[in-house]
């Protein structure tokens, strides 16, 4: 049965009628057209569609609406948009860090999480934070690069 | 004398159909060639700017739309600069030439004495001037391009060769910017439930039960083709797998019992053929060496499930999709629903990366299917089982290596025997319908007959034939008719193979003669390029010849020119081997000649590494008597992050050169490298991939 839930995205609140148990990218992408957020798998393996919630990166494929809802949900446009990106947006453009991009999204909420919670992550870290997500073009190489950068310039340092 | 016009202009003269001026100053190029993740558009948009002379802000692009461009066959095969962009350039120069002709003869003046400075056209040292613009409406662009216009000297480029950013990013890694983001007025979501295996029958189906769930608008019921449609995403869905619980199949054992590679595909259906043949008096020969190599099925493995969108009003029937042709899937689409193909329109649209023929036109043929059905536009996404199980894979291969070496230590016979299925099944190849639903409907259509694509460049025998100077060589290829499971274009096709076979057995031969892989390699190699890759290599690796390995690192070298033709990769392969094997770091030099952009070149050549890194030493599709078994990420597992190499690529300048096709060139060379440097490391040659710790162990006896 639909029911009505009340969601905190990007710091304005929604409001949205669907079945409970609805995975939340599916209410991000079409109800409230926040479309950056990318369907993968539905299974949780692939991270394209990673979103923040509460501050924590999960797989918002196999996140029900019901446990969305009350909780401060991130997606890529709460980051930043084409004219003003977020710092990790940003490293990405500015290393190139993509090919087909589909991944892309994900893996720059995943990197914001870890850049919530450390300030200046080692490579493992880094590595570690990307566990759950695959990229099919091998852009690997560039996106930790990306990652590197956009974590210096948080911590004010100096840009390699 | 002027260079005779590229192919893809002769086959779409008209310089309408490529280029036009718009009131607001912009001017908007068409290209058959399109984005699939690497970065087309933006070296095309290069091209033109640079040969119009207009600021490349001012260059839109529109790629892949059947109503308006060029058809340019398929954004396939390393080809799109090479051939996309001459055309492009070509078409640029014409344009170009007609417009100065046009404001000589305005001003009175000869065309020498016009310079033309983004898009303004003047007459230099003076004020009179015009524009592409303010002209456009007394020049003509519906003429036949005549190919007489000559393209600037390259050494007057200034657009082309720098490393311009990618224009598609900014929106792709912020918002909406891929098919699965179009929404259309009054659109439906759908999804396709598809047989369990490739013969299962449909026996039972309640498709009322279907239609009564929640937001359904249509079950589409057509043979073994059965499509649902529902007003929210997450109701077709459910609907789908609504679906799945009341069909009823009859499912056959009909794959064929799942033994290693090397054993199965010489015992299916095959007809042979002699690829190249050149038998010089053969020299006398000390030792023999045979080899044999394989490398499994593969899958394209897309992380975006393919995905279309269509719209059918009014008799007509339009087409969103991700494919790689749009002008051959719009003839395939317009014969199965029975239409002219003058009533399709075909657009493309952005996709996941494909890297070959995966299920986007699948994915088209669906949607038009569906759309036609239920009356409203459709958008139909695939689910990743079905993307992992139905799309195309790349075809297994067998390459069974002979050589004979004289008492120097020279190669002086050759022979390289391959087994490979087709893979050019692409819808718009050969005599059928190359689409999955179209198979599956009532009555079925058929696929196109077994066949691949002659030599050179070949397909199953890309890069079969080899680069180095034998002077014996005999090149023999077995086609594989028989397809147990459905195969297509996956990056680089044979070449992958046969380059992992050749370059193995180099570094085998090599051994053999106590010589070092580098050495070895030179010592057969004559064309000054292809040396020259392999130096710039070995030198950023700092290669010492004769290095000893401290028994878990160990490095390797492996060469390729792309179809013998297109660009030149060298790659060298750290490697550290525990309980499996990583590669640590990639060394490799590109000779692409002139490169439109340097650091998409560079971006290739690094997605092509660790992409094959991945089928190397990972990937394979498994199978029982009855299914594909490759239907999730757990069974079809790719490289992860943790597993990631440092890249380093070189790129050889050759510029003013023609531009070589680069993005498929590093498959071949990198597996080989792997598989080397596991030989340097453990002194043990693996020769059937993806080299997995169990084939580590099984080479290691």
């Amino acid at each position: 049965m639909t029911e009505r839930f009340t969601l905190r995205v990007n710091g304005g609140a929604h409001e949205v009628a669907a079945e409970p148990s609805t995975p939340l990218v599916y209410v991000l992408r079409n109800d409230l057209q926040l479309k950056g957020t990318r369907f993968g798998c539905g299974t949780g393996h692939c991270g394209a569609c990673t979103v923040l919630l509460d501050g924590n990166a999960v797989q918002s494929c196999d996140t029900p609406l019901w446990s969305a809802a009350g909780h401060e949900i991130t997606t890529i446009e709460g980051l930043g948009d084409a004219a003003r990106p977020h710092p990790l947006q940003q490293a990405f453009l500015d290393k190139q860090a993509a090919q087909c991009g589909y991944c892309i999204n994900g893996i720059i909420m995943s990197a914001a999480a870890l850049l919530r919670r450390t300030a200046a992550p080692t490579d493992p870290e880094i590595v570690a934070a990307l566990d759950r997500h695959l990229c099919r073009c091998g852009t690997h190489v560039r996106i930790l690069r990306a990652i590197r950068r956009a974590a210096r310039e948080l911590a004010g340092k100096p840009l390699a | 004398m002027s260079a005779p016009p590229p192919a893809n202009l002769k086959a779409n003269p008209r310089l309408d159909r490529w280029v036009r001026f718009n009131a607001d100053r912009t001017v908007t190029i068409f290209s058959g060639k399109v984005e699939l993740g690497q970065g087309i558009v933006t070296a095309m948009a290069q091209i033109a700017a640079e040969e119009l002379d207009v600021a490349l802000e001012r260059v839109a692009t529109r790629p892949g739309d059947t109503s308006v461009g060029p058809n340019e066959g398929y954004t396939a095969g390393s080809m799109s600069i090479e051939q996309g962009g001459a055309a492009m350039r070509a078409v640029c120069a014409e344009v170009r030439k007609l417009f100065l002709d046009a404001a000589a003869s305005r001003f009175e003046v000869n065309v020498s004495e016009l310079t033309i400075c983004d898009g303004v056209i003047e007459v230099a040292g003076t004020d009179r001037r015009t524009s592409y613009w303010e002209l456009a409406g007394e020049v003509s662009l519906a003429w036949q391009a005549t190919g007489e216009a000559r393209p600037k000297p390259p050494a007057q480029y200034s657009i082309v060769g720098k490393s311009i950013a990618r224009r598609d990013l900014h929106a792709k890694l912020s918002g909406a910017a891929y098919i699965h983001d179009l929404e259309l007025p009054g659109m439906v979501h759908a999804r396709v439930l598809r047989p369990p295996s490739y013969s299962a029958r449909l026996v039972g189906f309640d498709a009322e039960g279907v239609r009564a769930l929640p937001g359904v608008v249509a079950v589409v019921v057509n043979g073994r083709f059965i499509g649902v449609c529902a007003t929210r995403e997450e109701e077709a869905v459910r609907a789908l797998e609504g679906a799945r619980r009341v069909a009823r199949w009859d499912e056959q054992p009909t794959l064929p019992e799942p033994v290693e590679i090397r054993e199965l595909l010489p015992r299916l259906a095959a007809e042979t053929k002699v690829v190249a043949a050149n038998r010089a008096p053969a020299a006398p020969t000390k030792t023999r060496h045979e080899a044999v190599y394989s490398r499994p099925y593969l899958a394209h493995a897309s992380i975006g499930p393919s995905c279309a969108a269509a719209m059918f009003a009014g008799g007509k029937l339009t087409v969103w999709s991700h494919t790689q042709g749009s002008f051959p899937l719009r003839g395939q689409i317009a014969r199965v629903l029975g239409m002219p193909d003058a009533e399709v329109t075909v657009v493309h649209r952005d996709g996941a990366g494909c890297y070959g023929h995966n299920g986007a036109d699948d994915a088209a043929l669906d949607a038009a299917l569906l759309a036609v059905a239920c009356g409203r536009p459709v958008l139909v996404q695939w689910t990743r089982e079905d993307e992992l199980a139905w799309s195309p894979f790349g075809s297994a291969m067998v390459v069974k290596l002979a050589a004979g070496v004289d008492a120097a230590g020279n190669v002086v016979e050759w022979r390289h025997e391959l087994w490979s299925h087709s893979h050019v099944r692409r819808p718009g190849a050969g005599d059928g319908v190359n689409l999955l639903a179209a198979w599956h409907l009532d009555p079925p259509f058929a696929a196109s007959t077994p066949r691949d694509a002659p030599y050179p460049p070949g397909a199953g025998d890309r890069n079969a034939v080899p680069l180095y100077d034998f002077p014996v060589q005999e090149i023999v290829y077995h086609f594989v008719s028989e397809m147990p499971l459905r195969v297509s274009a996956l990056r680089s096709l044979g070449a992958y193979a046969n380059v992992f076979a050749i370059e193995s057995f180099m570094d085998e031969l090599a051994a053999a003669a106590l010589t070092d892989p580098v050495a070895f390699r030179l010592k057969h190699l004559a064309d000054p390029r292809a040396r020259a890759v392999i130096e710039a290599a070995a030198s950023k690796a700092a290669w010492r010849a004769s290095e000893p390995s401290n028994g878990t690192r160990g490095r390797g070298i492996a060469f390729a020119r792309y179809k013998n033709a297109s660009a030149y990769c060298a790659v060298v392969a750290e490697i550290e081997v525990t309980e499996r094997i990583r590669l640590r770091r990639a060394i490799a030099a590109v000779d692409a000649g002139h490169v439109v952009n340097p650091d998409g070149l560079r971006n290739q050549i690094e997605g092509g590494i660790v992409q094959a890194t991945s089928w190397t030493l990972k990937e394979a599709v498994r199978w029982d008597a009855n299914r594909v078994l490759a239907r999730s990420w757990e069974a079809y597992p790719i490289l992860k992050f943790d597993e990631t190499p440092d890249v380093e690529v070189v790129i050889v300048d050759r510029s003013g050169d023609p531009g070589l096709g680069a993005g498929e060139c590093a498959a071949g060379p990198t597996a080989a490298a792997i598989a080397n440097a596991l030989y340097h490391a453990l002194g043990v040659r693996a020769r059937d991939l993806p080299l997995t710790p169990e084939r580590v162990a099984q080479a290691m006896g």
